[in-house]
């Protein structure tokens, strides 16, 4: 992405106001950047439910059914050794390792569906749109990708009404 | 200190709901009394059939032992949030304070199964002209004065600092004092401190001492752990009928959401002490452990299998999702279930040690009484609800709770 404007608020309540008014105008609002969790933003954004606890079951079940088979395979067929004179596929002793690797799974699944998903983790580019974002400000991210000049205009327009500073065109 | 002052200013006073008084109507207390004989006539049903005396104590002192837990734990609910100054509870925390009107009650009907024959019924060690080895050694913890001298220590307590807690409540509700706020936390604090020693010590006094040869260190948290799924699930059972009746419009979606969020996380809880307990003993494979699982096992078998279906694979699978845990239609079941669930806990620790497998069952009398108990717990509940407004609209935290949201 070459071309893009970019606004900041000071206050998180102004930002979901504006936020709210430049999206009734009809502009898509890309990303904003918060220097903390802002409440209500997201449904101000008009964003889907994260379906990152679909990633998390997915995984979970996986690491549970590799964590059982494999035990069972290795205490059965692979290398089966005689504890305590308990039956080879004892089920209770297998538990707590199923357990924990259904949370590993689980947890390195949505890391991983993360990083993917936001193109985020080791050797990503990060891009600042503004460094005042890095501080305390609240930055709005609006694409001009393929926006005509009377079209920036229109998002400048819609963005100093919504009452945000720093307007700022970027090619 | 300052903030909290300010805040009670600004907050106080807003503008409540409707329906903040509950009152108890006739319709209400027949439906409880029919409840209550339902179960004297099951009892009644009992002795007339034949069934042993040994069983109905038995029974008698399950449903004292799990209805006195949730009035502990509706108590609870009120002082752990009070000490964590949380918000989103204090829309539902009048159903907490309710419960606990309940403990004095079961302590009553439990002194007078433990007085009037249920001593020796119930536990072995008090038998003392015929104690082994075992139960010798045992002497020093396992006597009756003691028993008794306990009993009133754990009994005053709960019942001093369950009045203590309702009483400032109801006084920040007058004027909205944040004195009393703070006072609140302080009874809050010394009873969650109180129930953290006394809910292991009487688990050990009433349902480890069944089996008094056998002991576990983890035995006390996971009774505890089960008092607590059985209580929360019986605020949202109270939430939804005070709800069908038109009251606590005020609780909407989000607090029900954290409520499904306790009862699925403290299911989880139970199963991981469960299974804490089971797997130690299971590994190690010494006999004078391992007979209180073979008993279980072998005889009980439906019991202790419909246990860990009912207590934790429904709950697991049917809370995990989140738009599951916002809706009643959901939650109320599943609620339902965990009571069932939690009963039939209770009842394979109970019964295999004081009935034994040749007598015991669940039959008329033992779903009568928890009928009968049942009906008693909500006429005293719903006698508790009206002695304060439902709606704590002096509390600090009040407008807090109305506004709250969560995600996830």
């Amino acid at each position: 992405m070459n071309k893009y404007i970019t606004a900041y608020y000071t206050d998180e309540n102004d930002l979901i106001k504006g936020v709210k008014q430049i999206r009734e105008k009809g502009h898509n609002i890309l990303d904003v950047f918060t220097p903390f969790p802002v409440h209500g933003l997201d449904v101000a954004l008009g964003m889907r439910r994260s379906r990152l606890t679909r990633v998390a079951f997915g995984g979970g079940a996986v690491g549970a059914i590799v964590g059982f088979g494999f035990q069972a395979w290795v205490f059965t067929k692979a290398y089966p050794l005689n504890f305590g004179g308990k039956p080879y596929l004892s089920v209770p002793s297998f538990i707590p390792v199923t357990f924990e690797l259904a949370v590993l799974l689980a947890a390195f699944s949505m890391v991983i569906a993360f990083f993917i998903h936001f193109k985020l983790g080791p050797g990503a580019k990060t891009v600042v749109y503004d460094e005042r974002c890095t501080d305390d400000r609240f930055l709005v991210l609006i694409d001009a990708e393929n926006a005509e000049a009377d079209e920036v205009k229109k998002i400048e327009k819609a963005l100093s009404d919504a009452g945000a500073e720093g307007i700022t065109y970027k090619e | 200190m300052q903030v909290l002052k300010v805040s009670l200013t600004k907050n106080r006073n807003i503008s409540v709901m409707e329906n903040n008084t509950f009152t108890l109507t006739k319709k209400l207390i027949t439906i409880c009394v029919a409840m209550i004989a339902v179960g004297i006539i099951a009892i009644a049903i009992g002795f007339a059939t034949g069934v042993s005396g040994t069983r109905i104590v038995a029974n008698l002192h399950l449903n004292n032992y799990y209805f006195v837990g949730m009035g502990l734990i509706g108590l609870f609910f009120v002082a752990v949030h009070a000490i964590a100054e949380s918000g989103w509870q204090v829309s539902m925390q009048r159903i907490g304070e309710a419960m606990s009107v309940f403990i004095p009650v079961g302590g009553l009907l439990m002194l007078l199964v433990f007085l009037f024959g249920g001593m020796h019924a119930l536990f072995e060690w008090t038998h003392e002209d015929h104690l082994d080895a075992i139960l010798l050694k045992k002497v020093a913890f396992l006597n009756q004065p003691f028993f008794y001298i306990r009993f009133v220590v754990y009994f005053s307590g709960w019942i001093l600092l369950a009045h203590l807690i309702r009483k400032t409540s109801r006084k920040l509700d007058l004027n909205g004092d944040v004195h009393y706020f703070n006072q609140l936390r302080k009874f809050s604090a010394i009873y969650v401190v109180f129930l953290a020693i006394t809910s292991s010590t009487s688990a050990w006094d009433w349902l480890m001492s069944i089996d008094a040869h056998w002991f576990s260190t983890l035995y006390g948290w996971y009774v505890l752990s089960s008092m607590l799924v059985s209580g929360f699930s019986m605020i949202v059972i109270i939430l939804f009928i005070l709800k069908r009746m038109g009251y606590m419009s005020h609780v909407n979606n989000e607090h029900i959401h954290d409520m499904g969020k306790y009862m699925f996380g403290l299911s989880i809880f139970w199963a991981y002490l469960w299974f804490s307990q089971y797997m130690l003993i299971w590994y190690a494979n010494i006999p004078e452990e391992t007979i209180y699982f073979y008993e279980r096992i072998k005889y009980f078998d439906t019991v202790f299998y419909l246990n860990l279906i009912l207590n934790f694979a429904i709950p697991f699978l049917l809370l995990m999702a989140r738009n599951s845990k916002r809706v009643f239609w959901i939650l109320i079941p599943v609620a339902v279930v965990i009571f069932i669930g939690h009963w039939l806990d209770l009842y394979q620790l109970i019964m295999p040690g004081v009935v034994g497998q040749a007598e015991a069952g669940i039959g008329i009398v033992e779903i009568g009484t928890t009928i009968g108990y049942l009906g008693l717990f909500m006429l005293v509940v719903f006698y508790g609800l009206t002695k304060s407004s439902l709606v704590p609209k002096n509390h600090p935290f009040y407008k807090e709770s109305l506004e709250y949201h969560t995600n996830y």
